[in-house]
């Protein structure tokens, strides 16, 4: 890789590369990247109709087809294609958090009983359900609707609406395109939190690094946030199995060369494109609903002690999507289809997508930190549409498998831990907490200053963790 | 962790490999057969012990795939789909393949979160390392990285 600035790196293109590939970062961060990611990113720069670069953000780690971290815009107009696994088998997986207006103090107050309601009332891990059964036509609705639907049917508030990416709902979902069997998957589990790297975290915000715009997110220090980290569930899961299958065996047939048979695409402009983006949308408005639904049951949690406490939505962001947007390329607005594998939009001040009181500061970036650690609030920067079309990074990465993390600790072991250090986590498996180890995962504050580093985001504020509902 | 099925212990094997942010899962055994039924026995271990398993309900799955690899992928994300609309877990696997058509039967019980403890939910067998060879005479190997 040639190294451009402090902060990024180019591999160039040649070979089948039809642009470069551009990793950001610090030198550790990179150095420390396995090196699947460069040639993951290598094959993505490969693909028909790619506009400027590949990316890999900081926390870029090896994905399937597409690293996780990778940012990758396709034209049209000239061949452009959508891959499954640029976007994922958790499609829209993301964040959002809601502002309690509760200091620390408070919390702690009810610390355990606050736990104890949160992890008794937010279905959680396998084996949990929803008590929202959907029927067929209530399916279709939600998966048109997203969390405009979900606020329609009392499981939220029309305020949310503008703090969430597209307004709580995709445009161009195409239910005809979601299979029985994805509707199957997805009957009883709207509003679950999923499992694995999935949370629900009340957080301190700990410290603020821009005053300005930490006054204008609503974040003060000493008070207390609640952040929830989950995505489309068995509905989005089963999208994007069929269709990354589908896609592979398409490619296949049509002779089209597939450097990674995981890294199966169809043109945009094709049948398989079009039923794709149909069914992803709908996945994207499912993911939207669920967190809707989470965020308005964490609520009524919060209700039963703090009366007065409304947790107002600060903001809610994606990224796990592949969406339509314009961007400059110098001479004139393309529309691009922007593939953002665990990565993040990072839409600079004064876009129009942004309500007006957060125009002047960029759009909130949220980053989730490993259960125990910090989680981080950024704001986009305008010179990332330069570098990564609005992109940035998405959470820490693991630097240590599933399988090492059980070897060296177990459940009971970081639960008490983080017990002394004041933080609660609940969690149906020990297991599963000892393979979510904060050990495992990588540094979250040396990722998110390498983004603001390389001009992706700033840092806004950093959250601690005070009560830990995993799944 | 492994299996007995009639055939020796030594043939039989249900194991996990690395992966950054997911589980790789690998079943051997000495027919194509037994390494696909290992292999669903190994993606069990990612989300309990299988031996937590009663097996009390039996399940019918068929899948039909262009090539060897496509039909392991579409046998574990069948019982992936299994286990989440039924609320299930599996223990017991019984495969039979003619060509690349797959008859199965995955036997099981309701999740008990108490007894099962479920560490994980299992989302998709992915494409990545996946591999279904004959490493040697009679030792079949069936793999690929699933994602958790």
């Amino acid at each position: 890789m040639d190294k451009l600035s402090a902060t990024s790196w180019q591999i160039p293109a040649v070979g089948p590369m039809r642009v470069p590939a551009v990793v950001y970062g610090s030198e550790s961060l990179i150095r420390g990247m396995d090196e699947k990611v460069a040639e993951q990113l290598r094959n993505v720069a490969s693909l028909p109709g790619i506009v400027r670069a590949a990316y890999a953000m900081p926390d870029a780690h090896w994905g399937y087809g597409f690293p996780v971290g990778g940012v990758a815009a396709f034209d049209a107009d000239e061949g452009g294609v959508i891959s499954a696994g640029g976007v994922g088998f958790d499609v829209s997986c993301g964040v959002r958090t809601h502002l309690t207006g509760l200091t620390r103090n408070q919390i702690v107050s009810v610390q355990s009983q606050l736990a104890d309601a949160l992890f008794r009332e937010i279905p959680a891990g396998l084996g949990s359900h929803s008590a929202i059964a959907l029927d067929e036509a209530e399916m279709t609705a939600m998966l048109l609707g997203g969390a405009r639907w979900a606020i329609g049917r009392g499981h939220g508030q029309a305020e949310d609406l503008e703090r969430i990416e597209e307004h709580g709902c995709m445009p161009g979902a195409d239910p005809a395109e979601v299979s029985e069997q994805a509707r199957k998957r997805q009957r009883r589990e709207m509003g679950t939190l999923g499992s694995g790297n999935h949370y629900l975290e009340v957080q301190e915000v700990a410290e603020i690094f821009d005053n300005a715009a930490a006054a204008a997110f609503g974040l003060k220090k000493g008070e207390c946030v609640v952040s929830i980290h989950c995505g489309s569930r068995g509905l989005g899961h089963q999208i994007g199995t069929e269709f990354m299958r589908e896609m592979a065996i398409a490619a296949e047939a049509s002779g089209w060369p597939l450097p990674d048979r995981e890294l199966a695409y169809a043109p945009i402009k094709s049948d398989l494109g079009q039923r794709y983006l149909g069914a992803m949308r709908c996945a994207i408005n499912c993911a939207l609903a669920n967190r809707e639904i989470i965020g308005h049951l964490t609520r009524g949690v919060f209700s039963q002690f703090f009366s007065h406490a409304e947790l107002p939505l600060f903001f809610d962001v994606s990224h796990n999507t592949c969406k339509v947007e314009p961007h400059h390329d110098g001479r004139s607005i393309r529309q691009l289809y922007v593939h953002r594998k665990g990565a993040t939009r990072a839409f600079g001040p004064n876009h129009r997508s942004l309500p007006d009181e957060l125009m002047p500061f960029g759009q909130p970036v949220l980053i989730g930190g490993s259960m125990g650690t910090a989680s981080y609030v950024l704001a986009g920067a305008s010179s990332g549409e330069a570098l990564s079309f609005s992109s940035a990074c998405h959470g820490a990465g693991r630097q240590m498998s599933r399988h090492q993390a059980l070897k060296n600790w177990s459940g009971r072991q970081i639960v008490d831990e983080l017990r002394g250090r004041g933080i609660i986590v609940k969690s149906p498996s020990q297991r599963g907490v000892a393979e979510e180890a904060p050990g495992a995962y990588k540094d979250v504050g040396e990722v998110v200053d390498a983004t603001e580093a390389a001009g992706l985001a700033k840092k806004v504020a950093k959250l601690a963790p005070v009560v830990c509902i995993k799944g | 962790m492994v299996r007995q099925t009639g055939k020796k212990a030594a043939e039989l094997k249900a194991t996990h490999f690395p992966h950054d942010a997911d589980i790789g899962i690998c079943g051997i055994g000495p027919t194509l057969e037994d390494a696909f039924e290992q292999a669903a026995l190994a993606m069990t271990e990612v989300i309990t012990d299988p031996g937590k398993i009663e097996l009390k309900e039996a399940v019918q799955i068929e899948c039909d795939a262009p090539d060897a690899e496509l039909l392991l992928v579409d046998w574990l994300n069948a019982i992936i789909f299994e286990m989440a609309t039924r609320g299930m877990l599996f223990g017991g696997f019984k495969v039979s393949i003619e060509g690349n058509r797959l008859r199965g039967i995955a036997t099981g019980e309701a999740i008990s979160v108490e007894r099962h403890s479920p560490a994980v939910e299992i989302k998709g067998a992915t494409l990545t390392e996946l591999a279904v060879v004959e490493d040697r005479p009679r030792e079949w190997r069936a793999q690929c990285v699933v994602d958790v």
